[in-house]
């Protein structure tokens, strides 16, 4: 920490807060007899895929399509997941992530309309596949130079992908890609205009100030994936989103997680500890592609199931990576929560989209003055702030300690 | 040459850095099982020597061998595979991890553990993870912070920092433990329980290279001493040998007069 400025150390104080109240959450939570956890857990996965049903107020987005939201909500969360490995783990500054979305968006449309008309569940796994591979040949070159030379080609690249498209006629050029397959319904088929189909329907809730009542004019099919509700893409990505944090969480608990670790911290001194760093970086840049290849298919297979250039543009990479680095880059459920808030906040407070983008840029710089961690920086940054806070309360302005 | 077999052949080296030669044709070994030091004043080049050994940096002519094998343009986490561990002179461990993650880094040296090992929790994860962290928390207790693995090494007082990088290093199960000045900076109690340390290491099974500037702690704990001035090595044999040596005293003339002499 070079530049310990006041403002700096006070809002360590505030972070240090706001890291504890999760920690103590965290803390009880495991400090449970497994049967409370798992009930625990289980309550949790119930809310957070009812959440679209329960509509709760103030929460609830009034001039949009709540369930809509709550779909790229989860999609922006999966994407700060996936840029955070890159990120937060590696340390590898990757200002093109829309570049891997979009190839994943672009695979799923091509084979699932354009060109070919697979189902969706066949195409997923190669617009992964696909894209893991764009991650590899971008990155082999590229990770073997140390510093912001990755910073500049991946801020390229996610733009040659994106001119790429709009000139290439096999890719629908600037019209896009429209049809996208749906993933699969599974139950009843769709019978327009009235039945669903799916295997069967949900009532969702109704506010009248805290007094919730059934609103049994909207009802969602489940597993039904049709253009008029947006609520069963989100339960399919929102599993989506549980099933790589449940990979994530392995990975980073593991020799891999320890050597992305130590390669950030201080790559040549990994390397003379045997790490074989630049493996572990391309790893690191392939699953992250992977990760937004994953996300863009689903985005090009959503509700509209069309696609443009203009889906992808670059403040769109400058989103994602300002969702880690708001949530606090290297933890998982930072990165969600980052994730969540740029998606969401925009929506709810559609009366201010106009500036959203200048409102959004004063809230990174506050917050880059007051909290550089990020909201919910990993449990460790907010160990060592503490032990810093600690040591500089003993020291009181004497010279700080730097050891050589 | 008689006596236990080379581990480690420093060839008739030479290194440049633009105009200026920081080793000149310098020839030494290491055999198995000794602690040798390597001496000299600031800047004769003993923590290049260390760089080349370790593959950071490549000697413009000259070849090291380690174990008969040449090291020239292996991967530097090759050549730590082979067998050769170093500390830095300028602590340099993982900050934000634990004391305990940092050895682990080092144990995962020959780890054969792989993405999808870790992602599917198969056997051979579960087998090297447990094997790991014993022989981690093995090593944190023969350096005497075990009861610190918790910690941040950020967190470590100085002197426990010194002692988690040696830790770090054998870890990755080294034949050759090659440390840089690990006393640096220690009051003289803290030097001796150190010589101590390196001492049992020794008795462990590791070889090792010793860089240190206090003298009268070098020959107290080294089997052989090679001394460099300027990048050239100027004198090499056991203690008392170097001690008598005219050009070490000369060397050091100025510099740590009485220990020299
Ligand atoms: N990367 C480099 N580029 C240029 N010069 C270098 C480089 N590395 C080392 N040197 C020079 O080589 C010489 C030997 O340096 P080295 O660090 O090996 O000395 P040392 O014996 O370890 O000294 P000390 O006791 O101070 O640690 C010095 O003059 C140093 O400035
Ligand atoms: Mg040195």
């Amino acid at each position: 920490m070079s530049t310990t400025t006041t403002p700096t150390s006070a809002g360590g104080t505030s972070l240090v807060t706001l890291g504890k109240r999760w920690d103590v959450i965290v803390e009880r939570y495991n400090s449970q007899p497994t049967i409370i956890k798992a009930l625990g857990l289980a309550a949790a996965l119930v809310f957070v895929y009812a959440l679209p049903l329960i509509r709760p107020p103030f929460f609830t987005t009034d001039q949009i399509d709540f369930g809509g939201v709550m779909f790229s909500v989860a999609a922006f969360a999966l994407v700060a997941v996936g840029l955070n490995v890159v990120i937060g783990y590696a340390g590898l500054l990757d200002l093109g992530y829309v570049g891997f979305y979009c190839v994943g968006a672009y695979t799923t449309g091509v084979l699932t309309s354009y060109h070919w008309s697979w189902p969706f569940f066949l195409a997923l796994p190669v617009a992964i596949a696909v894209t893991m591979v764009t991650g590899v040949l971008l990155g082999a070159p590229t990770l073997r130079v140390r510093g912001d030379y990755l910073a500049i080609v991946t801020l390229g690249f996610g733009e040659i992908i994106r001119i790429c498209v709009k000139n290439i006629e096999w890719l629908g050029a600037s019209a896009g890609i429209k049809d996208i397959a749906h993933p699969n319904t599974i139950g009843a088929a769709p019978q327009p205009p009235f039945d669903k189909g799916g295997l069967f329907e949900v009532p969702r809730l109704e506010w009248d100030g805290l007094i919730p009542s059934l609103d049994t004019q909207h009802k969602t099919a489940v597993l039904a994936f049709g253009a008029a509700d947006a609520i069963p893409y989100y339960w399919l990505i929102l599993t989506a989103l549980i099933l790589v944090l449940i990979g994530d969480r392995l990975v980073k608990a593991s020799r891999v997680g320890r050597a992305w670790e130590a390669t950030r911290e201080d790559e040549d001194a990994a390397e003379l500890m045997g790490v074989p760093t630049f493996k572990y970086k391309l790893m690191a840049f392939a699953l992250g592609a992977a990760i937004g290849g994953l996300s863009g298919s689903f985005y090009a297979s959503g509700q509209s199931g069309y696609i443009s250039p203009d889906s992808f543009p670059l403040l769109l990479s400058m989103l994602f990576v300002a969702a880690v680095i708001v949530g606090g880059s290297g933890n998982r459920w930072g990165a969600i929560a980052g994730g969540a808030l740029v998606a969401y906040l925009p929506e709810r407070f559609r009366d201010f989209a106009d500036y959203r983008l200048l409102i959004f840029g004063l809230a990174l710089t506050v917050l880059a003055v007051w909290r550089p961690e990020g909201l919910l920086p990993p449990r460790r940054t907010r160990r060592a702030k503490a032990a810093e806070a600690e040591i500089d309360a003993l020291e009181e302005g004497e010279l700080e300690g730097g050891l050589a | 040459m008689t006596g236990p077999k080379a581990l480690l052949e420093v060839d008739n080296v030479t290194i440049r850095f633009g105009g200026l030669t920081a080793l000149d044709s310098v020839t030494f070994d290491i055999r198995e099982g000794e602690i040798l030091g390597l001496i000299g004043p600031n800047g004769a080049g003993k923590t290049t020597c260390f760089n080349v050994m370790t593959g950071v940096y490549q000697a413009t002519s000259g070849q090291v061998r380690f174990d008969g094998k040449v090291l020239t343009r292996l991967k530097r986490h090759k050549i730590t595979k082979l067998g050769i561990a170093r500390t830095f002179q300028n602590i340099r461990l993982f900050k934000s991890m634990t004391v305990l993650e940092n050895v682990m880094v080092g144990a995962d040296a020959h780890s054969k553990v792989g993405f999808f090992d870790a992602l599917f929790r198969l056997p051979r994860h579960r087998r090297t993870e447990a094997a790991s962290t014993a022989r981690a928390k093995e090593i944190l207790e023969i350096v005497g912070i075990r009861a610190r693995h918790d910690e941040l090494a950020s967190n470590l007082s100085y002197g426990d920092q010194r002692r988690l990088e040696i830790a770090r290093a054998m870890a990755t199960g080294p034949k050759l433990l090659c440390l840089d000045e690990p006393a640096a900076g220690f009051n003289p109690a803290e030097k001796l329980r150190l010589m101590e340390l390196i001492r049992r290491v020794r008795d462990e099974g590791y070889t090792v290279l010793l860089i240190e500037h206090d003298m009268r702690l070098v020959m107290g704990v080294t089997d052989r001493i090679v001394v460099l001035e300027f990048g050239r090595k100027i004198a090499e044999g056991v203690p008392s040998e170097i001690r008598d040596n005219p050009a070490v005293i000369a060397a050091y003339l100025g510099v740590d007069e009485e220990d020299a002499s």
